[in-house]
């Protein structure tokens, strides 16, 4: 590896919230720093709840308040965090995590089939199912890294998909999808005497549909959140920054890099399984969408968008993504009208006419668009931007240079 | 380096199970909240407008099809509050439209964009039914969406209107109390086309199937076998296809070499549109002679949006339709002239089965007096209309299917101009293509629903 690449690895892994001389700290003290969280990582978690379970009300005025966009918000925020976890904290680029979401989907589905409603069973089954295949999937892949890791998982990815799609169309029900139905048998309901007519999965009598679903995920997400700042302050986590940082040099003191490698390939497939389990939980139906190739890419722009490594970046780059998704796509030109309703008539059509093309069917435009503004503007992502605006605010030049430095 | 793995402490253990539990027990408090809106039923229009959400495919194999629905929509919700010039408002009997909206309300809508996805169309209508307060959901293209949203409109308690879904089990083992469906489906198909094709090429064929991957393709697929088979033809393969596939020349390269003398496309929509255009153009499918006998290609679901995008490739070929707008009766031609006045175009039967299903839930919602789905739901069932261009209609109760004449089309050898692509090759009876609702099996499930307003 050149030296030049050395350098600018080094300085990535200083923009991950990690400064370069605690890990050169004694080991005794610096170590103990890593193994239990801070006060302020409690205070960030703290907000973080309070901002997740609060989003009803403040995320009502931009049109986002209602319940299944905030459990998507949920959902993929989870996926996200889990995909950060391999790629932003060791660097490695899977483009197959769709392949894990969607097992989990189908995983949950079929536990909501064959045992009973209970959202725990098929949570926990989609948690598993998914490790097991990351595990397959991830002991292949690792023995490459860089492109051809990418590669790899993309074709597993795909494979998996085409898989559903057709050839395990009695498992996956093909394209038109896994769906819950009055005649299956859950063993377990009926055993106990309540077999849920409805078709709803439920947390112990809560039925999770609506507003009841949403706190569900959304408590998930933020034990999700605890977890991987955990993992990020604990050595495996270090580990991690480590391997991103030079793998080589691991290497060569006598690190077995692959099985944390792996660890955290199984880890991040197993988030993405939860938050497959969840779609599941949410809305009982499981596609062979969910494993495209498409959807694997999402999460990467997610991560990429809300900045890479940090903690809040993806979830931040989650929620973005999906509300351009549901909302953005459903502008169409009476809505602009309204919108541009205060201008004379003549800048009126002339507004919507230029605006048109960015809404509706067009949201991917301004996706891509977005996309571009923050690869070349804020390679940090967004996490960036917002450093960059309280270092501006604090008048802090050092805090905005650190941004400044922050991925590339 | 050593690694120190005795983190927990029984005390961080105890004090972080007790955070746990708290952040269990919240979303009880929200909860209590949450269910003390109470509302007789899911999106009781309050104020002065009532809201129809509209979720077509924008992106995908389907989008023409969306798009035209769309604008069939847009006309309906015009005519139902009174503007253009009335449309079919005035020729549906028995009506108890007033031209005032629904119930006194003014119609207003909000549209979405499926992309021929399930999970996409269900977070659409969701986003429409707990975002914007539809009433209603309509739209399709897709029988996979479909089947997906119209679960979904049972589950939350709102009316599925369903537009273009020709699979067999949108009405038959995914039916659904709170969805309806309008447009024929494959089985129908089967029954119409059969006698023609048996006609016109005789009763000894072999045929060679390729079918879209889902749920329509399958049930297509099967009802024309069925179809075919029982006048003698034999069936060489049926292959399927994945959706919005793009090129289909690796699934028909086999064909000519399969002894198979006709090609059946199980197709629609974008798709039909390439692996029709392939067939014909690429490999000249139409001018082969297979065993004696000239090669034939049928496109079992047919439309004039689908012709226009194929061109030349759609001359001679025969198929079904539910509609066409150059059907000679009084309805069908104001309809195309109040869209062709609109948009410039005939209305595509995509166009007129959703703009007819919006009419008709106008129509019942009338007729019942009230917005509330179990009255509507029996309003709907087992009505009988006519006046909306296909002649007699019923509603079937046991089903929710539309049954009424089917046309067998073909492309036409010499249109006259683009929007004249197809010519009527036979009106087949309502009587011909109905069939028992218990062949396909599936439940209705309960006119009440605790929905979205639990």
């Amino acid at each position: 590896m050149s030296e030049s690449v050395m350098t600018r690895d080094k300085n990535m892994s200083k923009g991950m919230g990690r400064s370069p001389a605690e890990s050169h700290a004694p080991k005794g003290e610096g170590l103990r720093g890593f193994m239990s969280s801070s006060r302020s990582d409690y205070l960030l978690l703290a907000i973080f709840a309070l901002a997740i379970l609060t989003m009803p009300i403040w995320l009502a005025p931009i049109g986002a308040g209602y319940p299944d966009i905030l459990q998507k918000f949920a959902i993929f925020g989870i996926f996200a965090l889990g995909f950060n976890i391999l790629f932003g904290f060791s660097g490695y680029l899977s483009f197959g995590h769709a392949a894990f979401l969607g097992t989990g989907s189908y995983a949950a589905v079929w536990m909501f089939k064959l045992l009973s409603m209970n959202a725990l069973i098929a949570l926990i089954f989609a948690i598993a199912v998914a490790g097991v295949f990351a595990l397959l999937i991830g002991y292949v892949s690792l023995r490459r890294s860089g492109i051809y890791f990418s590669i790899l998982t993309l074709a597993f990815a795909q494979m998996s998909y085409n898989l559903a799609y057709s050839v395990l169309t009695p498992i996956t029900n093909g394209e038109t999808g896994l769906q819950v139905s009055g005649s299956d048998p859950r063993i377990l309901d009926h055993m106990f005497g309540s077999p849920s007519g409805r078709g709803t999965p439920d947390f112990f009598g809560m039925e999770l549909q609506g507003w009841p679903g949403f706190y569900f995920c959304a408590i998930l997400l933020i034990l999700a959140f605890f977890l991987t700042m955990r993992i990020r302050n604990s050595t495996f986590g270090l580990m991690l920054f480590a391997i991103k940082s030079n793998q080589n040099r691991m290497n060569y003191t006598g690190f077995a890099t692959r099985p944390y490698l792996l660890a955290a390939f199984v880890i991040s497939g197993m988030y993405a399984g939860l938050a497959g389990g969840l779609l599941a939980v949410t809305d009982p139906l499981a596609g062979a969408d969910r494993m495209q190739w498409t959807a694997s890419g999402e999460v990467v722009l997610m991560t990429i968008l809300g900045g890479v490594g940090t903690l809040l970046g993806p979830v931040i780059g989650a929620a973005v993504m999906k509300y351009l998704e549901q909302i953005f796509s459903s502008f169409n030109e009476g809505f602009l009208h309204r919108a541009f309703d205060f201008l004379p008539s003549g800048l009126q059509d002339f507004m919507v006419t230029i605006v048109s093309p960015f809404v509706g069917e067009g949201w991917h435009l301004t996706l891509g668009l977005m996309f571009m503004l923050v690869v070349i503007f804020l390679p940090g992502g967004i996490m960036e931007g917002l450093r960059r605006v309280s270092g501006r605010f604090k008048g802090d030049r050092g805090a905005a240079d650190t941004a400044a430095h922050a991925g590339h | 380096m050593a690694i120190d793995t005795s983190a927990w402490s029984r005390r961080r253990l105890l004090k972080t199970s007790a955070a746990l539990g708290a952040g269990l027990a919240t979303p009880h408090f929200f909860v209590r909240n949450a269910w003390s809106q109470d509302q007789a039923f899911c999106n009781n229009p309050t104020g002065g407008n009532v809201v129809l959400g509209f979720n077509v495919p924008q992106s995908g194999p389907y989008a023409d099809e969306g798009a035209d629905e769309l604008r069939a929509f847009q006309l309906a919700v015009q005519h139902l509050n009174g503007e253009g010039d009335g449309g079919l408002v005035k020729t549906l009997q028995p009506s108890s439209l007033k031209g005032n909206g629904i119930l006194g309300k003014k119609v207003a809508f909000v549209t979405g964009d499926t992309q021929t996805k399930s999970d996409a169309a269900r977070a659409s209508a969701k986003r429409m039914i707990e975002a914007d307060k539809a009433i209603m959901i309509s739209g399709g293209s897709s029988s996979g969406v479909a089947v997906a949203v119209q679960s979904l409109c049972q589950d939350m308690g709102v009316m599925f209107m369903a537009g273009l879904t020709h699979s067999n089990d949108t009405t038959g083992k995914d039916k659904r109390r709170y969805g309806f469906r309008h447009f024929f489906n494959a089985y129908m198909s089967g029954q119409a086309l059969g006698p023609v094709l048996a006609e016109e090429y005789g009763k000894d064929r072999k045929a060679y199937h390729l079918t879209a991957d889902y749920t329509w393709g399958w049930t297509q697929e099967e009802s024309i076998k069925n179809a075919t088979e029982a006048l003698g033809w034999e069936t060489v393969e049926a292959v399927r296809t994945p959706l919005g596939a793009g090129d289909f020349s690796q699934y028909l390269t086999p064909v000519l070499n399969s002894g198979a003398d006709v090609l059946i496309l199980n197709h629609y929509g974008g798709d039909m549109v390439n692996s029709l255009r392939q067939a014909v153009t690429q490999f000249d499918m139409k001018s082969k002679q297979v065993g004696g006998k000239q090669f034939e290609i049928v496109v079992p679901l047919f439309s004039e949006l689908m012709a226009q995008g194929a061109g030349e490739a759609v001359k001679g070929i025969l198929g079904t339709a539910n509609w066409d707008w150059k059907l000679d009766n009084e309805p069908s031609k104001i309809l195309a002239k109040s869209f062709g006045e609109a948009y410039g175009s005939p209305p595509s039967q995509a166009a007129q089965t959703c703009y007819v299903q919006t009419l008709l839930y106008a129509n019942a919602a009338e007729k019942a007096g009230t917005f509330y789905p179990p009255e509507l739901i029996k309003a709907l069932e087992d009505f009988e209309f006519d006046g909306m261009g296909n002649g007699p209609t019923l509603y079937r109760g046991s089903d929710h299917q539309c049954f009424k004449d089917v046309l067998v089309v073909r492309g036409k050898e010499n249109p006259t101009n683009q929007f004249d692509l197809m010519e009527i090759v036979k009106i087949v009876p309502r009587d011909q293509v109905t069939y028992d609702a218990s062949i396909f099996g599936g439940d209705l499930g309960p006119y009440e629903v605790k929905g979205c307003a639990a």
